[in-house]
């Protein structure tokens, strides 16, 4: 377990390595941000000023160790247009980001896992199909064109809900569904053929044979064990999902989270607050990754003996 | 050497016998994929106006059957007296253009490098499957709006952003593919023929792999329009006055409460697009799988 923790950090620290070195070198890609932002009518002492604020007249290499020295030193720049730490800014968005996406990923769980499990015990009748075809459809329909098929009912039409905004538990509805849509579609397929193989087992026909109740057959027996599949595909796919859903939905709703942030950051070339946001958002997919994949080994007992070994 | 010919289907005989094969929802999505493609075509002789074209007098017109539409815009009209109609099929075009592009490119990048890991192996298999895993490991959209906030929203930006989405699938599939091959008889003889690497890639692996690719193309196809639309809708992706489907979501949103025409047009057609796409690719798949297994 503890080689197989050690590896799996290793990895992680690596690709995050690459990552912010892919970052660092795309932002020198464009020339002088400097251009961008401030625009004309600058004075060139300004401008100078200004480059050597940011170490834009630096060697590339050097620009990049002083890049790097950012993560021990917590320095990683000033907002272009704020004016402000771009750490600050970027920490006061992530409690938004992780409450929407805490709810969404509650409804997902509450909403995917029983009809996963029904489309799997009823797959021939008409349940399973209707289940599957209803994933299929959350699987086609883009979240925008659903956030926006929601505001036109339920805000403009019925006038039920807000649209903009988090202060209260009503504006949390229409974002997590939104934002759960296609997370939904996605667990539901992978319970359904994660129960689908689990069904088969022979410990499944044993624990019949012995009395159990139906129902507790299929939790106690069946769940548990699809549920270590399901739990690595909650990693390894929602989590990406969910990250790529945010960005959408939290710019419709003008959700005060960060992928709100980042959207506008990037249509006003903040690049400083864009760099470090997208760093932090990678950074959480790949924890969130790493934590999926020690679970994993965690809960499943046959990789346990196989690591022993 | 030669091969004993086996004759092929005729074309039209060969897509007579897709079409039997399809399901009703199938058959329903292959129309509705010709009708868009038909339409993306022939868009500028069916659209009846000039997509940019404004008129001040004609503005956020609903569409015809309506109160106060005005004849000949089919689809209504939007904030500046454009045609959504218009608009919408020339945004189509644009849409299925850029992901035809960008799935091409992706093609084109992955299984170049599928091919190269899949056949030498080693180090540079290693770090070709490096590059995949990274990629795996990071949202894409996240990817695609730091890109094209860097680089600028100009249309080869825009291909290559939906070129890089989706290479590592195509890298996976050719090179899992390739060392598949790699151990069967029929390569070895071409090796001990004297065929060089290039030469079996060429001439021995890439047939042998075509269906996989076509069915991840397919597959891709439906994520490239969605990433599109996303970014378009965002207003990251092709700049206004240019229709795509996505920026036309995006800008009509802000007249949703009282023109919502302007947003519904366009979503259906990206609802259509995608629709149509995933149960192509998901028969496509089917298909090409049982002939594996017939193999």
């Amino acid at each position: 377990m503890l080689s197989y923790a050690l590896r799996t950090l290793t990895r992680m620290a690596l690709t995050f390595f690459a990552i912010v070195t892919i970052v660092f070198f795309a932002t020198r890609l464009s020339g002088d941000a400097i251009d961008y932002v401030v625009g004309e009518g600058i004075t060139s002492e300004d401008r100078a000023l200004l480059i050597e604020y940011y170490d834009l007249d630096k060697p590339l290499f050097s620009q990049y160790l002083a890049f790097l020295r950012a993560f021990t030193d917590g320095q990683f720049g000033l907002s272009f247009i704020e004016r402000r730490p771009v750490s600050e800014i970027v920490v006061e968005r992530l409690w938004p980001s992780a409450q929407l996406l805490l709810s969404a990923m509650a409804l997902t769980l509450l909403v995917s896992i029983p009809l996963g499990i029904a489309a799997a015990i009823w797959r021939k009748s008409w349940v399973g199909s209707a289940v599957m075809a209803v994933a299929f459809l959350g699987y086609a329909v883009p979240n925008f064109v659903l956030a926006i098929v929601m505001v036109l009912v339920f805000s403009y039409w019925l006038n039920w809900l807000p649209v903009v905004g988090n202060g209260t538990a009503l504006h949390f509805i229409m974002p997590t569904v939104a934002m759960a849509g296609v997370l939904i579609a996605a667990l539901t397929r992978f319970t359904r053929n994660a129960m689908l193989d689990v069904l088969g087992q022979d410990f499944m026909r044993t624990a019949r044979a012995k009395g159990l109740p139906e129902a507790r057959v299929i939790v106690k027996h069946g769940l548990r064990n699809a549920g270590i599949t399901i739990l690595s595909v909650i990693g390894l796919q929602v989590a990406g999902l969910a990250a790529a859903g945010s960005v959408v939905i939290e710019a419709i709703f003008a959700w005060p989270g960060i992928g709100d942030l980042l959207v506008s950051s990037a249509l006003r070339r903040d690049y400083p607050v864009l760099q470090f946001g997208v760093l932090t958002v990678a950074l959480a997919v790949i924890v969130i990754n790493a934590a999926v994949d020690l679970a994993y080994a965690w809960a499943d007992p046959r990789l346990r003996h196989t690591v022993k070994a | 050497m030669t091969y004993p010919a086996v004759p092929a289907p005729s074309l039209p005989a060969a897509a007579y016998q897709l079409w039997r094969s399809a399901d009703v929802i199938q058959k329903v999505a292959i129309l509705i994929g010709i009708t868009l493609v038909v339409l993306a075509i022939f868009a500028p002789l069916i659209a009846p106006f000039d997509p940019n074209s404004q008129s001040l007098i004609a503005r956020l017109r609903p569409p015809l059957g309506f109160e106060r539409a005005k004849a000949g815009y089919l689809l209504g009209t939007d904030e500046l007296g454009r045609d959504v109609f218009s608009r919408s099929l020339y945004g189509l075009r644009l849409t299925l253009m850029l992901a035809g592009l960008g799935a091409t490119l992706g093609l084109m990048i992955g299984g170049t490098l599928g091919l190269l890991a899949g056949i030498a192996g080693g180090r540079t298999e290693a770090s070709i499957m490096a590059a995949v895993d990274t990629q795996i490991a990071v949202p894409f959209t996240l990817v695609a709006l730091f890109l094209l906030a860097i680089l600028g929203s100009s249309i080869q930006v825009i291909v290559l952003v939906l070129g890089l989405a989706g290479w590592e699938q195509y890298a996976r599939i050719v090179r899992g593919e390739v060392k598949r091959l790699m151990n069967m008889p029929f390569i070895e003889a071409a090796r001990a023929a004297g065929a060089g690497p290039l030469r079996i890639a060429r001439h021995h692996l890439l047939p042998n792999i075509v269906s996989p690719l076509v069915v991840q193309f397919t597959l891709s196809l439906s994520n490239i329009v969605l990433l599109e639309s996303t970014l378009s809708f965002l207003g990251l992706g092709v700049q206004p006055p240019t229709a795509t489907l996505g920026s036309m979501v995006g800008i009509g949103r802000d007249y949703m409460p009282t023109a919502p025409w302007i947003v519904i047009a366009p979503a259906m057609m990206i609802l259509l697009i995608t629709f149509a796409v995933q149960i192509l690719g998901d028969w496509l798949r089917d298909g090409a799988d049982v002939r594996l297994r017939a193999r």
